[in-house]
């Protein structure tokens, strides 16, 4: 016997090395240091990336972004649209603890938790309950979520809500571990997290990298092709550009920026992976007073700007011109589009000129006006652009760039002529974009813009529970934006990344969404492509 | 020399608290928040998380707090990474800095002290003005232009080390960040290195040296090196503290997590905690390498002594 286990000994360093030798590792630039790996702690793209993969949500999305059955096996929702009942499969924690509804209720009663602090809390604020748990007024108890039995949750809404399914498959909403966290303080560092999802927490070097194994307790591990993945926070994507050259990283979740974007597309174009992207990049105007509370002003500004010169001249990522609020990409209502942008160009000039003379403004009476944007080389682009273009109509435009937090905070505080603003939308919903120029919203209240027509169709659309007829309706309350040109629409993003082509399961969609549950890596065929 | 260094330890504290006080006010002062960004949050949202971090207390309410804190050591917690506390972040990161900084200086030391003793001897040479117009070229050429075209030479290009990463301080991984960090160093040290053993070597106890019969070795060596160090001693005590605690520059280039980037991000993320702790220990450590350089003055210059 004693033989054989020193036999077993001797043998097992071999093993060992011949099993990381075949373990299919993906090394992935993740653009930045994760906030918090708790769920419900943080909202970066690159925190809620390692998050989801740690832990599976009542519904998860597919390599596709479609949703798809997560924990919950399947789900029923009543006709009107306000009771939701999910059916959790026979699924188990990293530790072998059963994943119950009672952990989901728990969950999302400590999401709602003022404490918790949640940056995407109002997008649950259709929970019975919600708004006031979340203000503090009312004990987490209070929330309309109830487990009827282990494997059965319902969850009861005021009104229905478009996008709650989106909102149940965000990191926030995925079920804790309640039996950890009730017992330790620190349950999210390597060695005390206990997980539901296909990867578990392996070591975490803070600014270095961060280690994900897989788990083999996930319900469906056997569909898991990768056995670890290497996320490295990297900030200068000069940096993950050099490295992915070099082989260090299969996949770079951040965007190509257009400084270098034409070396990429010249050097490799097998692994540039551009797809529309739910964002859009606009200019706010701030209609409280002045020339840009005269909608004709506002027209003026608009027809003058020609966003393909801004897209395929000035920037040249690929990025789509834009003629109205929601990125056609994203799943609002067709054949929405702002008036007048579709004449030929000599024609806009002419009307835009007239529109400016009717307004009181012309070579003797000339406008200022002061274009804010946050730092950056490709915003200062775009603006010196479009200041240019608005120079025929005699309009001259002073710029001002400061850094993002002096930026955002002026905006709030409605210290602004005209402002540059990006707008990705968190859910694939139209709401999440023209919702913000509703009352209450928060473009509404930086730039002063108030239209009860546009506030009484979003509120129509919170009580629309057909999916077709709430579509078209906040597509009347977008073309009501554009109608009265509220905003200037420049493009739409496009998201641009760096997909060696040996990983597999990466499939381009709206949300940017790659889950890497799905990803794999198929062996290398070529040995480099580092060599010019 | 013991009480000296108690009094000056002493003296530490007032200065220390008055850089506090100063930083966290200005800190404060500057426009936008902790949570003013691209997605504007809702009124209740925003309530919630400045409560969390009790910043909706009145603002001498919150030094007050950051400073019981700090008297028992406590750096709170960090606004962005949440799953850390500031005190954790800075001792992970700080043994990384100070790997990378100290092999930058003891190279700087290494190279640049030689190279001015050399162009001083040989003044107005060849070697020389070579060395002094690689010098300058050193102190021209700014790290953010050397670091990527070495990383893109030799980490690209001809493969024979890492583009970047740490690898957990793998000797490959430091070799392009120490010796980017270490140029201008080089460059600095040299050219004090020189001036300064020029004049020394026009000095009278040197021509005293030289008529007792002394080699020009032994001058060196013996006599001139020693008085020559006093500038180099003082540029490094600062120069020593500013390295060590991590440059922004070369950590986001190689992708090293060191705590330089807190600097940086933390006051571009109004991440208050963040940026107060690194500057408390920023301020610290000057404290201490002045200090240290005060009393190396005394080993390198019998003339300079502490009255105890």
């Amino acid at each position: 016997m004693a033989v054989h286990w020193r036999t077993l000994l001797t043998a097992l360093p071999l093993l060992l090395s011949l099993g990381t030798a075949q373990a299919a590792t993906l090394h992935v630039d993740n653009e930045g240091e994760p906030g918090s790996l708790d769920p419900q702690k943080s909202a970066n793209h690159w925190d809620s990336r390692i998050q989801k993969a740690m832990f599976d949500r009542l519904v998860d999305t597919a390599a596709d972004g479609r949703l798809i059955p997560g924990l919950a096996s399947r789900w029923d929702v009543s006709d009107d649209g306000t009771v939701y009942t999910f059916h959790l499969r026979d699924a188990r924690w990293s530790d072998d603890t059963p994943i119950t509804a009672e952990d989901a209720v728990f969950s999302l009663r400590r999401l709602l938790m003022p404490a918790t602090a949640n940056h995407n809390a109002n997008l649950y604020y259709a929970i019975h309950n919600a708004r006031a748990v979340n203000r503090g007024e009312r004990a987490p108890e209070a929330l309309g979520v109830k487990a009827l039995d282990a494997h059965t949750l319902e969850i009861t809404l005021d009104h229905p809500s478009g996008y709650f399914l989106q909102a149940m498959a965000m990191g926030e909403a995925a079920p804790l571990p309640r039996h950890v966290l009730s017992t330790t303080k620190r349950w999210i560092v390597p060695g005390n997290t206990v997980v539901s999802g296909a990867f578990t927490l392996g070591e975490w070097h803070p600014q270095s990298q961060l280690t994900l194994e897989k788990n083999p307790a996930f319900y469906a591990a056997d569909t898991v092709a990768l056995d670890r993945v290497v996320m490295y926070p990297l900030e200068d994507t000069n940096d993950a550009i050099r490295r992915f050259r070099n082989d260090q990283i299969d996949l770079s979740f951040a965007q190509v920026p257009s400084s270098r974007i034409d070396w990429v597309r010249a050097q490799r174009p097998d692994a540039l992976r551009t797809a529309p992207w739910a964002g859009e990049y606009f200019y706010m105007f701030n209609v409280r007073d002045g020339a840009l509370a005269d909608a004709r002003v506002r027209k003026a500004l608009n027809l003058v700007v020609r966003r393909e010169i801004i897209t395929d001249k000035v920037l040249g990522t690929g990025m789509r011109p834009s003629h109205r609020f929601v990125p056609e990409a994203m799943s609002g209502a067709d054949g929405v589009t702002m008036p007048g942008l579709d004449a030929p160009y000599a024609e806009r000039v002419e009307k835009a000129r007239a529109l400016m003379r009717e307004a009181g403004y012309g070579p003797d009476t000339p406008l200022t006006l002061t274009l804010r944007y946050n730092t950056d080389d490709d915003h200062k682009k775009v603006a010196v652009a479009v200041a240019a273009m608005w120079k025929p109509l005699g309009v001259t435009v002073e710029l001002y760039n400061s850094e993002g937090a002096v930026h955002y905070a002026a905006i709030k505080q409605g210290q602004f002529d005209i402002a540059r603003y990006g707008m990705v939308a968190t859910v694939n919903d139209p709401i999440d974009l023209v919702g913000s120029y509703a009352a209450g919203g928060s473009a509404a209240a930086a730039s002063g813009y108030q239209n009860a027509r546009l506030d009484a169709l979003i509120e129509k659309s919170a009580h629309t529970a057909n999916a077709a007829d709430r579509r078209r309706v906040l597509g009347q309350a977008e073309q009501t934006l554009l109608d009265d040109y509220a905003v200037l629409p420049i493009f739409e993003y496009v998201s641009n990344h760096l997909v060696s082509p040996r990983v597999q399961g990466f499939e381009d969609n709206v949300m940017d969404e790659h889950p890497l549950r799905f990803l794999s890596l198929a062996p290398p065929s070529t040995p480099s492509h580092s060599g010019e | 020399m013991l009480s000296y260094t108690l009094k000056r330890l002493a003296f530490a504290v007032p200065t220390l608290l008055v850089v506090i006080t100063i930083s966290f006010f200005l800190m404060r002062a500057a426009p936008g928040g902790p949570f003013d960004g691209e997605r504007q949050l809702p009124p209740e949202i925003e309530a919630n998380l400045k409560a969390a971090y009790h910043l909706d207390e009145p603002l001498p309410m919150q030094y007050l707090r950051y400073m019981g804190n700090l008297a028992q050591g406590d750096f709170g917690p960090s606004f962005k990474y949440k799953d850390f506390s500031v005190t954790e972040l800075i001792m992970q990161g700080f043994p990384v800095s100070l790997e990378i900084g100290g092999l930058a200086i003891g190279l700087a030391l290494l190279i640049g002290l030689p190279l001015g003793v050399i162009a001083a001897l040989k003044r107005n040479s060849t070697i020389d003005y070579l060395v002094m117009s690689l010098a300058l070229g050193g102190i021209a050429v700014p790290n953010f232009v050397i670091a990527p075209i070495m990383a893109l030479v030799f980490g690209v290009l001809l493969g024979w080390l890492p583009a970047g990463g740490w690898n957990g301080g793998a000797l490959p991984n430091l070799v392009l960040p120490v010796i980017a960090l270490s140029i201008q160093q080089i460059a600095y040290i040299a050219r004090m290195m020189r001036a300064s053993m020029i004049e020394t070597m026009g000095s009278h106890f040197i021509r005293t040296a030289r008529a007792k019969g002394l080699s020009e070795v032994q001058v060196v060596l013996r006599h001139a090196l020693r008085p020559s160090l006093l500038p180099v001693v003082s540029y490094l005590g600062p120069a020593i503290a500013a390295i060590v605690t991590g440059s922004v520059v070369i950590e986001q280039i190689f992708g090293i997590p060191g705590i330089g980037r807190y600097f940086v991000q933390g006051a571009l993320n109004r991440d208050y905690t963040l940026v107060m702790g690194t500057v408390v220990f920023y301020g610290a450590l000057i404290v201490l390498m002045n200090l240290l350089v005060d009393l190396l003055y005394s080993a390198l210059d019998p003339q300079i002594r502490y009255n105890d």
